[in-house]
């Protein structure tokens, strides 16, 4: 067993055994499915708009080379600097570089899943640089040092007293338990954060590629700060965020936000387009964009896969998903949690470490219906779990499933097989047997019937 | 119309009356049935473990075991989608692709198949119960149906539908996944089956009988006083 799964199922069924935080995070979601429903209801054919945004991104990701070649001659064009990194450490490596360049002390950045992939902060720290996430969410998770729980509501899990009790211990305030009071908490603090920094560190949503710009999504306007104040601004974005077109945004921007948040549109939507220019009053010196391939281009050469690259990041899949619901965020020991971050993450860290995730699902489907962009969550699931088998099957699994099969394909067997099951339930309920006594700890059998439908059915007239 | 019933393996060992009840529906509606013995299990155990080989077996031997039947129905939405939807992907790279499909084609689950093919909604049944109607996601989200069962139910003489919270939501079983991560199913299925037992209702209802063996399984430990039904069980019953 991968030392992953290991972790895994421990901190699974520990979350899955507390009650009142998985009470919790469904009184969190509550709201959303209000919001995310009367939303949809506005549009005039949502699974219509689910086919265009669906559309939209394969079209940009089944023709990626060209589209992100496009992408950086346009915003190369508009004065940026475009920057490659084949994975992690190259990406660290290129971020490190541009700082030590600037000479920067003091860095802000806004929320970039994508940095968390590459684990950005603790190689800036390492290397002597403050960092302060300037998004609540991500704020508040660097204080408790702890990854984001959900890639778009970070701290969704954490109640408000502990909020408060947080910023008391670390930023000297008076406790609170109003959320708009320790919103302004954040707020003062971070404010002088941005005026101090010399490098703002951004993600970007959509990579234009007919304009060169990037589009940033956000609820607090803490992005627009990030990008705006520092002297230099680096973006950090996965190759798969491009689309061809500025029209396309006209439908990802709003499903983004009603799929992911339940609102119409979420409250700034921002295009960048590379640093000041001369005569211009605002915005930093350098705008620095590193594009992370990081095995996104692994996926990309698999044709029954690669639509997971169509993510935009909602975070609607996780909103729906009942193992997400009650084993929690962290559980996951991944940097995208729920169905998405299932079905990616065997791709960008090893099948063999990480199909557990795979598996560990009822493909229920909620998350393929959820999805904006029609990526075939759950199916995925199962291709992930075909993949694991035929790379490194367990002995046990080989000789479950072989024993089945030959059963399977003799009725005969199959028969006295079941009679014999029936015959000795009773004490295979006694026996420490691995599924059994699994399912025994919580839930009853039924009483085995005394003869089967096929005995019935041959005693009766019909036989 | 001449049925062949596909019965699914744990029907035929743990839940006999449930083939049972569904012939009989059939046949009250003027239906020959018939029941091809050399039948065994779908293989979607295998498949889902990512088993596709063994899978693929068991897929073969389907077809040759429901060759030339004009139709198959099973009381079951999760065995059904297995034929339905799984064996063409499971072989389409197989010359056996052709006759998936076919097979596929003619194959209904119960509740699909009296509504949206016999054009039947009322089958001549009395069950003077509250019940409420747990939806398989198998049935729901790869067979897409949810009309089909609740116009059957709301035909029975007698009987009272209530709906519950978390109507959409996965019961926890998912076949191995259940013993594979019981915790995490448990958890799914005390969300699910606290819902169902909420409503007040006698019976909980599904096509689906691996989610009742879960359900039930569950619903009976912690004694709650709400009964798993098949719908097949519903409408065969008539006194």
């Amino acid at each position: 067993m991968s030392d992953a799964k290991q972790i895994f199922i421990k901190d699974a069924t520990l979350n899955a055994a507390d009650g009142d935080q998985r009470a919790f995070i469904r009184k969190a979601l509550g709201g959303y499915y209000v919001n995310r429903d009367l939303q949809k209801a506005r549009y005039r054919d949502w699974e219509r708009a689910r086919d265009a945004a669906s559309l939209a991104k394969w079209t940009a990701v089944n023709d990626l080379a060209n589209q992100l070649e496009k992408f950086t001659a346009n915003f190369e064009r508009n004065g940026g600097i475009v920057h490659w990194a084949r994975d992690s450490a190259e990406a660290r490596a290129i971020i490190l570089k541009i700082a030590a360049d600037v000479n920067a002390k003091a860095i802000v950045k806004s929320k970039c899943m994508t940095s968390e992939e590459i684990h950005l902060n603790d190689a800036l720290e390492k290397a002597g640089y403050g960092v302060v996430e300037s998004d609540l969410g991500e704020f508040i998770q660097q204080l408790r040092g702890e990854p984001p729980y959900h890639f778009v509501f970070p701290c969704m899990h954490v109640k408000r007293e502990a909020i408060s009790e947080l910023f008391t211990k670390h930023l000297g305030t008076a406790p609170t338990d109003s959320p708009e009071e320790l919103t302004m908490i954040a707020r003062r603090h971070l404010r002088q954060l941005y005026v101090d920094a010399d490098i703002g560190i951004t993600g970007a949503n959509f990579l234009v590629a007919e304009t060169g710009q990037i589009s940033i999504t956000e609820n607090e306007g803490n992005a627009r700060l990030t990008a705006a104040l520092p002297r230099i601004h680096i973006a950090l974005s996965g190759i798969e965020k491009v689309v061809n077109r500025l029209d396309d945004l006209a439908v990802l921007l709003p499903m983004l936000a009603t799929a992911g948040a339940g609102q119409p549109m979420t409250c700034y939507n921002t295009l960048y387009a590379g640093p000041r220019k001369p005569g211009e009053c605002d915005g930093p010196e350098q705008f620095h964009l590193v594009l992370l391939d990081n095995a996104r281009t692994r996926l990309l050469a698999d044709p029954e896969q690669r639509d997971a690259l169509h993510c935009i990041r909602c975070g609607a899949c996780l909103n729906v998903c009942p193992i997400f619901k009650n084993i929690g965020g962290l559980a996951y020991g991944t940097t995208y949690q729920g169905p998405i971050g299932s079905v990616i993450t065997p791709h960008l860290r090893g099948l063999k470490q990480w199909n557990h995730l795979s598996s560990a699902s009822s493909l229920c489907g909620a998350c393929t219906d959820a999805c904006p962009v029609r990526i075939d969550l759950h199916h995925h699931l199962l291709h992930n779990r075909r993949n694991a088998m035929k790379q490194s099957p367990s002995l046990f699994d080989r000789v479950f499933h072989a024993g089945f099969g030959f059963v399977m394909k003799r009725p005969a067997l199959f028969a006295l097989g079941g009679k014999v099951f029936r015959a000795t339930l009773p004490l295979l309920k006694k026996l420490p047997l691995p599924y059994m006594s699994a399912w025994l700890k919580t839930r009853d059998l039924p009483v085995a019937p005394p003869k089967s439908f096929r005995d019935q059915w041959k005693d009766s007239a019909h036989g | 119309m001449r049925v062949s019933l596909f019965v699914p393996c744990f029907v035929d060992q743990l839940a006999p009356q449930v083939g049972l009840a569904t012939a009989k529906v059939l046949k009250r509606l003027g239906h020959d049935v018939e029941f091809r013995a050399e039948q065994t299990c779908c293989g979607q155990p295998s498949f889902n473990s990512g088993q596709w080989d063994v899978a693929r077996e068991g897929a073969i031997r389907a077809l040759q075991v429901f060759r030339g039947a004009e139709v198959v129905v099973g009381p079951s939405g999760s065995c059904v989608a297995m034929i339905k939807k799984f064996y063409p992907e499971l072989l389409k790279d197989t010359p056996h692709l052709a006759a998936a499909e076919d097979l596929a084609a003619r194959t209904f689950e119960f509740s699909e198949f009296l509504v949206n093919q016999l054009g039947v909604t009322d089958v001549g049944a009395k069950f003077a119960k509250k019940v409420t109607y747990h939806d398989g996601c198998h049935a729901l989200r790869e067979l897409r149906l949810k009309e089909e069962p609740r116009q059957l139910l709301r035909a029975v003489k007698g009987l009272e539908l209530i709906e519950s919270e978390e109507g959409e939501s996965c019961c926890g079983f998912g076949g191995l996944f259940s013993a594979k991560f019981p915790m995490i199913s448990t958890a799914m299925v005390q969300v699910k089956g606290g819902a169902l037992a909420r409503t007040g209702a006698d019976f909980v209802v599904s096509s689906d009988p691996s989610c009742l063996l879960q359900i039930g399984g569950w619903l009976s430990r912690e004694g709650k006083p709400i009964l798993p039904l098949h719908i097949a069980e519903v409408l065969a019953h008539d006194a």
